[in-house]
């Protein structure tokens, strides 16, 4: 199989175990999903 | 392999910026900020496995790792469950 | 762009909003926001409510906040219920639990989409009964009881925080756990009935800063977000912390008008009507009032305050039944700004008006009805 030009030099399954893989993948995921606890929010009794 | 399904008690609503999850049973509100990923909470059911619907999602394999930490949230969330 | 920003903006759809069924009410509470009392005439029928319901589920509004008056006055009351939750849309409402029978309790605990809110104003009856008249206390515990008993889960106890409850905090969460329910606090603000006992019942600038260390030792006290204008004292309280007024939610009244929230029954506030062509969603999506709201706004009066981005100039609906501009201090801005803006005299405030209350009612502060009654 031939890796798409535009992916990472290694796409295999050993990139979670590298940290700094694993901590863009942290920040990236932040951006991709926020969750918040609400109760109504305000104008609303 | 891990699957995911979207609970029962989880209303999923489109959005200019991805879409709206809100869980009727813990009123927690997410924000889904991306519109690959909600298509890969839509087609999960569809999916023997969460990599597959990546891939059909169209998401470039380096970012593979952060949808999967962006899924996992959601598990923890209870949006998503596990499937078995 | 951050949650904030995007909600500020605006949404395709409210993520909840608030429902008054009715005018009607059995009780006069001295606060009401909504000056209830007597059923309007032009209430929306049944088959009107329906209609909104459809829009609601179309539009794939989460839940809705029942309340009124009264809303369990309505006959088609637990019809509305049942209709709501058959279109998947969720209900919390709120009520003073005369109508909790302990069938109707049983009734309710079968389903997941519908939360009951009891109101409660004091955590004994003398403190409670002053605010919402005599015997309240008595028929909120009663319903209570029998969502307990009927294992309902966790309902909610809805307080209005005012100067003669705050010091009762510690002993609503024990009454709220007798019960096995959450508790919910919200702030007091000089609307509907509230315009005439805000001098005499909202919270000092002391009882404000003890009652926000409270919130933050308490963060599974529900709020509503009702209290974002105390943020400006530091550490974020859990929550949005902003005005979703016409952003993310919005109160259709029970004619059918639409407000952008509760708090602010006026003219001013008005964004159009549900009975008018388009429907609730043209209202919301399309309204001029709306549109307004969700242009980013100016600090205004606020912008050399370091706090904006906390509190963002606090609850429209303080600042104008106050005579405040509105993009001027909220009255109880944590640092003094809106005591000094009120004692400044920018504006005169909105004439209290009758709205629905019963007839008969004395107009004007009381003094008789308000504070504790001698031990």
């Amino acid at each position: 199989m031939t890796p798409p030009a535009a992916a990472a030099p290694s796409d295999t399954a050993e990139t979670v175990d590298d940290p700094s893989v694993v901590a863009d993948a942290d920040v990236l995921a932040d951006l991709l999903v926020e969750e918040i606890s609400i109760d109504g929010m305000c104008g609303v009794y | 392999m891990t699957s995911y399904t979207l609970h029962p008690q989880v209303g999923l609503r489109d959005e200019k910026f991805g879409a709206l999850a809100y869980h009727y049973g813990n009123r927690r509100l997410t924000f889904l900020n991306d519109d690959k990923l909600v298509t890969v909470v839509r087609s999960l059911d569809q999916h023997d496995d969460v990599d597959e619907a990546l891939a059909a999602a169209g998401i470039p394999a380096a970012q593979w790792p952060a949808y999967r930490v962006a899924l996992a949230r959601l598990v923890e969330s209870e949006i998503l469950r596990e499937h078995h | 762009m951050n949650i904030t920003d995007r909600l500020s903006h605006g949404l395709d759809a409210p993520i909840c909003l608030t429902w008054e069924l009715t005018y009607g009410c059995n009780l006069a509470c001295v606060h009401c926001l909504s000056s209830s009392g007597r059923r309007d005439p032009r209430e929306l029928s049944t088959d009107e409510l329906f209609a909104v319901v459809e829009e609601l589920a179309a539009m794939q509004v989460f839940y809705v906040n029942i309340g009124g008056g009264e809303p369990t006055l309505r006959p088609d009351f637990w019809d509305l219920l049942d209709y709501c939750v058959d279109h998947k849309v969720g209900v919390k409402f709120s009520t003073n639990g005369s109508r909790i029978t302990p069938e109707i309790a049983r009734r309710l605990a079968t389903s997941d989409y519908v939360d009951v809110q009891i109101s409660l104003d004091g955590a004994d009856a003398a403190t409670n009964d002053a605010v919402r008249g005599e015997g309240s206390y008595d028929v909120a515990l009663t319903a209570m009881q029998r969502l307990a008993d009927a294992e309902f889960g966790e309902f909610k106890v809805s307080v209005v925080v005012t100067r003669d409850n705050v010091d009762q905090l510690d002993d609503f969460l024990a009454l709220t756990k007798r019960f096995g329910a959450q508790l919910r606090l919200t702030r007091l603000r000089p609307s509907g009935r509230g315009a005439e006992v805000w001098d005499q019942l909202h919270v000092t600038d002391a009882q404000q800063r003890s009652l926000y260390r409270w919130l933050l030792d308490h963060p599974t006290v529900l709020t509503g977000d009702s209290f974002f204008h105390l943020s400006a004292l530091g550490e974020p309280l859990p929550g949005l912390n902003l005005c979703g007024a016409g952003r993310v939610v919005c109160l259709i009244d029970p004619v059918g008008d639409v407000y952008a929230c509760p708090f602010v029954l006026h003219e001013q506030f008005k964004a159009g009507s549900v009975r008018a062509s388009g429907g609730f969603t043209a209202v919301w999506r399309e309204s001029a009032l709306f549109t307004e709201l969700r242009e980013p706004g100016s600090a205004g009066a606020c912008t050399s305050c370091g706090s904006f981005d906390a509190c963002r100039g606090g609850c429209m609906a303080a600042k104008f039944f106050t005579g405040i501009p509105l993009d001027g201090p909220d009255p109880e801005c944590v640092h003094g700004h809106g005591e000094a803006a009120l004692l400044a005299g920018t504006g005169a405030r909105p004439p209290v008006l009758a709205g629905h209350s019963h007839a008969g009612r004395r107009a004007g502060p009381v003094a008789v009805a308000i504070g504790r009654r001698p031990a």
